[in-house]
């Protein structure tokens, strides 16, 4: 070992809690790279081999009942590899020990041939027999969520007939990797399971033998998807098709691309953030170690040593540092990655997920924090390269200070000395107070760009369900129902409220651009679903025209007055063009309005409606369910409450794990900036302090100058750290902005409090940690030799 | 008559690092009167500069008893010191030790702020000739005038004693010959008693008595029949 390694070796154990604390902030850096990048490939390369494997579908379609032939004239549709013809309906369960009503997707698998798309990826058991009425394979989280193991039997409302179920096997499909019911916010394992049964039996129940209900195609690699939905709704308009779509408008697909492009959001902010600071770190305290090294430099080059031979042993330091720091990300981020994926894997259903320890991902990680630390030291070390031996040797110049204010200022005011000596200290290096300012305010930021989502969250559950939809419960209807079911629903028992919905599947579009959503009609006086502006003030929906969400409005470019079509995609099938009456707020989906009865005009049908929506009376719950189940015309019921209940708990969960790591990471950026400000500032200040220890000055007087600093930077940093946070926030939202739903940013005066509490708590430990190295300062050494 | 300022018996420090001892006071008997001017002499090592911290609140005895008027120092804990230090005491040391980011009025003040009876820093560093250096920064100041900002801050707040390690040690004579004046002056004018270390003899002859240390010990002593003032020496 070299004289100059084993310098380099003592260094860093003399220098261990502030190098510890950079290679901490390198660490935060490595670590969520390594989980935001691991994470996405990790789902998304999953999500690829599975849908790959499991043969997914490009283009799906339901409709009303076509015949099987027809499965041929879609095949000859140019660029269709396969088409599946299939029937798909919601039911509802009967389940033993379950009060609410629960419903289930049933899907048929072919009994002639091995299915061609979505193939089941079996958990257990075995695949229904054809033609078999009883037996299902049922989805393996619904399993679970009933202990439902092979033999296990249950109840299900067909088409209004009740029947009972056997469970001959378990699975999971790439159709249904994220399985919501409904009008559901978040899956609820309990009340919403997918059932395949073979497709004779389910075809015999819905009286659709020879002929399907839903179709899912596969294309040709480099196919127009669009012209091919343009055939298929051409070939299937006959039949009541309700539109085809891509993937895009497939739930489970949308869902896990909105998850994906939230992680590359967070691999995009989070990691520059960490480096940055960890940057300024090494350029602050290299600068310093430089400094008190002068003369060593100077001797190192006087005795023959090469420039670059000295520089790169600052470079060592540096890079011994970044080792560390990559070190503990590694291990940190390789920690983090398999509890995320075990989040994941508790809200996706795959039948494979690991977090993937991709050498890429980690040699990119390694990679970026070396050079953020080779970055910052980049500077410091010039310097050491560029200082001629002579100078070097002698001692360098007297720091330079200066009166901010004139001198009149200083008499008038009367401050005390000691925090004049804090104010121009901290002007003496104003790059290293503010990049130390910046650090404290990022570690701010970093909490209120966390913790917002708290805030938010509740305002839009809120706004939803306290303000908007009001209702205790939805009952969707299988079929259209003449108004008069309204008086059915509201002769159940415990029904204090009903109020009637049509919801009409439509393609809406505006100039090019078209989306497919269900426009909901609804009574103009509506108390229980309530349609609301921004301010959360109910919107009377006039006679005619439609009312947008804003989501909606923005994407289609319109606003009020402009005129939109609507291609329907029920019944004949006009293109009709409406203006846009109002535009208001909504948070999930895209959302598009009219009033009840002007829904049913445009359909040129009666009063009907396609669901109701109730408030009922809790005391009689049990008595409504038990009457609900046993309902032959309703296909689902959403219990708003109930799932609401249950977002809350998964979302509790989920953030809270999601804000202590953050937190953590925000407490040790705070912690390494402050502490190694605090140990620099001491560095430089200790011959003072120890003169103003033999002037008289007390410890707590003395320690007091130098925390005052570190108080006066790290309070300065608060509003500024607030307003970054918030500025970040809003860059996460913009990340997180799905047509799935839109997050509102709240930033409730609580986030900018804890995160506060959080920062000045890890700054007041790192002060308490120096000022203990004050308390301890040799009086007589530090008085005896020059400086 | 009144007590003596400081008073010291059998005084004896020990330094112990690791398994080495060094004795660097084998016993001191000392005493200084008020008001007076007393120079110590004696080679490095000799035991002055430990003798001078431990009668300035800086250090422990090991054993043996030092007074201050009717307090006994080696009987302080470490804040009862520190407000010994902060209430009589001057320091003037060889490597002036101001705050560099202060100007010369501001050192002062620092000073005059927590004292009890202070002069305004001002008249402080006129006494030392300084009244036209006040808003300077010690950068802009030379050894010597640093080094006056230094006595200044020492005897704004009144003390009773004056204690200088080396005060002329970094200077040449020419400044050093001011920064005499300037304790000899304020020797005078306010009565303070004055312990000047050094080991430049040239120094001894502005004293009242002049007190050589050896080896640990004060080996011996005599007071200056006449003294001199301060421009009359030069080395």
């Amino acid at each position: 070992m070299s004289a100059l390694d084993r310098k380099l070796l003592r260094d860093l154990l003399r220098l261990w809690p502030q190098a510890l604390a950079i290679a901490l902030v390198m660490a935060a850096g490595a670590a969520t790279l390594i989980v935001g990048v691991g994470a996405h490939a990790s789902l998304s390369e999953t999500r690829a081999a599975y849908y790959e494997r499991n043969r997914f579908a490009d283009v799906f379609a339901n409709l009303t009942r076509a015949p099987k032939i027809l499965a041929d004239d879609i095949a000859r549709i140019p660029g269709v590899a396969a088409v599946e013809p299939r029937i798909a309906k919601i039911a509802l369960l009967d389940l033993p020990g379950v009060a609410e009503p629960a419903s289930a997707m049933f899907v048929s698998q072919p009994d002639l041939h091995p299915p061609r798309l979505n193939l089941l990826h079996m958990r257990s058991g075995r695949a229904p027999a054809a033609g078999d009425e009883s037996e299902v394979v049922i989805s393996e989280p619904f399993a679970k969520a009933h202990g439902f193991a092979i033999g296990a039997t249950f109840d299900a409302l067909l088409n209004g007939r009740k029947r009972s179920l056997r469970v001959v096997g378990t699975a999971m499909s790439p159709e249904f990797i994220y399985a919501v019911g409904p009008w559901d916010l978040i899956p609820d394992e309990r009340r919403f399971g997918i059932v395949w049964m073979s497709e004779r039996a389910l075809a015999a129940a819905y009286d659709l033998d020879g002929a399907f209900s839903s179709v899912h195609l596969k294309l040709l690699p480099g196919t127009s998807e669009a012209a091919v939905i343009e055939r298929l709704d051409a070939i299937l308009s006959r039949y009541g098709g309700l539109g085809a779509h891509g993937r895009r408008d497939q739930f489970s697909h949308a869902f896990l691309d909105a998850e994906l492009k939230q992680l590359a959001a967070m691999s995009r902010i989070l990691p520059p953030i960490f480096l940055l600071v960890a940057a300024f770190l090494v350029n602050m305290t290299l600068s310093r170690m430089i400094a008190l090294e002068r003369e060593q430099i100077g001797l190192l080059k006087a005795l023959g040593y090469a420039d670059s031979a000295v520089g790169l042993h600052y470079l060592q330091f540096v890079a011994a540092i970044a080792v560390v720091g990559i070190v503990i990300g590694f291990v940190f981020g390789t920690w983090l990655g398999a509890g995320m994926t075990r989040l994941y894997s508790d809200f996706f259903h795959f039948p494979f997920l690991v977090f993937r320890r991709d050498p890429a991902v980690y040699l990119l990680a390694a990679g970026i924090t070396l050079a953020a630390a080779v970055a910052g030291a980049v500077m410091a070390v010039r310097d050491v390269v560029r200082l001629p031996p002579a100078v070097a040797m002698s001692p360098p110049a007297p720091a330079r200070y200066r009166r901010m204010l004139p001198g009149w200022v200083y008499g008038l005011v009367r401050l005390p000395q000691s925090l004049v000596m804090v104010s121009r200290h901290l002007m003496r290096w104003p790059l290293r107070s503010l990049s130390t300012l910046f650090g404290v305010a990022f570690s701010v930021a970093i909490l209120v760009s966390s913790m917002w989502a708290f805030g938010s969250i509740e305002h839009m559950i809120d706004f939803t369900y306290r303000r908007a939809d009001r209702q205790d419960a939805t009952i969707s209807f299988a079929v259209e129902r003449p108004r008069a079911a309204l008086a059915s629903v509201l002769a159940l028992p415990g029904v204090l409220a009903a109020e009637p919905y049509r919801a009409i599947p439509v393609r809406i579009r505006h100039r090019n651009v078209e989306r497919r959503v269900a426009i909901t009609g609804k009574p103009p006086d509506a108390r229980l679903s309530r349609v609301l502006d921004r301010d959360a003030v109910p919107v009377r929906l006039p006679a005619t025209g439609v009312a947008l969400s804003d989501a909606l409005a923005r994407i289609l470019d319109v606003g009020i007055g402009d005129e939109v079509e609507l291609e329907l995609l029920e019944r004949d099938r006009r293109v009709v063009r409406v203006p846009v009456a109002a535009v208001i707020q909504g948070y999930l989906g895209l959302n598009a309005y009219m009033d009840l009865e002007a829904a049913n005009r445009l359909m040129r049908e009666g009063a009907v409606i396609s669901g109701v929506h109730v408030a009922f009376d809790s005391r009689q719950r049990d008595a409504l369910f038990r009457s609900l189940k046993q309902t032959p015309v309703a296909s689902f019921i959403a219990l708003q409450r109930i799932s609401l209940q249950k977002f809350r708990e998964t979302l509790a969960q989920n953030i809270l794990i999601q804000i202590t790591v953050f937190a953590l990471f925000a407490a040790t950026i705070a912690f390494g900036v402050v502490y190694n400000f605090a140990r620099i500032s001491l560095s430089e200040q200790g011959r003072e302090m120890a003169s103003l220890r033999v002037l008289g000055f007390t410890k707590g007087e003395v320690s007091g100058i130098l925390l005052a600093e570190l108080a006066l930077v790290t309070l300065v940093a608060q509003p500024l750290g607030w307003a970054i946070g918030y500025g970040i926030a809003l860059l996460v939202i913009l990340g997180f902005e799905s047509e799935l739903y839109q997050v509102p940013l709240v930033v409730e005066r609580n986030v900018y409090a804890w995160a506060s509490l959080i920062v000045i708590g890890a700054a007041i430990v790192s002060g308490l940690v120096v000022r203990r190295r004050i308390d301890r300062l040799d009086l007589v050494e530090v008085l005896k030799t020059r400086e | 008559m009144s007590p003596p300022t400081f008073r010291t018996r059998d005084l004896v420090k020990i330094y112990r690092t690791g398994a080495v001892e060094v004795q660097a006071l084998r016993g001191v008997d000392f005493e200084a009167a008020p008001g007076e001017f007393v120079v110590m002499l004696g080679p490095s090592g000799s035991g002055k500069s430990t003798f001078l911290n431990i009668i300035g609140g800086l250090d422990h005895a090991t054993s043996g008893e030092a007074w201050f008027q009717d307090h006994e120092l080696t009987a302080y804990d470490e804040r009862e010191l520190t407000l010994y230090r902060r209430d009589h005491v001057g320091f003037v040391f060889q490597f002036y030790n101001l705050v560099p980011s202060l100007t010369a009025r501001e050192n002062v003040a620092l000073v005059t702020e927590i004292a009890r009876e202070p002069m305004r820093p001002e008249e402080a560093l006129a006494l030392v000739g300084l009244a036209d250096r006040m808003d300077h920064f010690p950068a802009q100041l030379s050894g010597g005038e640093q080094q006056r900002v230094a006595i200044a801050r020492a005897i704004a707040k009144r003390p009773e004693v004056l204690l200088c390690d080396e005060p002329t040690g970094a200077l040449d004579s020419r400044t050093g010959v001011l920064v005499l004046e300037a304790l000899a002056r304020v020797n005078t004018e306010l009565g303070a008693t004055t312990l000047v270390i050094t080991h430049n003899v040239a120094i001894q002859e502005i004293a009242h008595r002049v007190v050589n240390f050896a080896n640990g010990r004060i080996v011996s002593a005599h007071a200056n029949a006449e003294r001199k003032p301060a421009s009359a020496i030069s080395w």
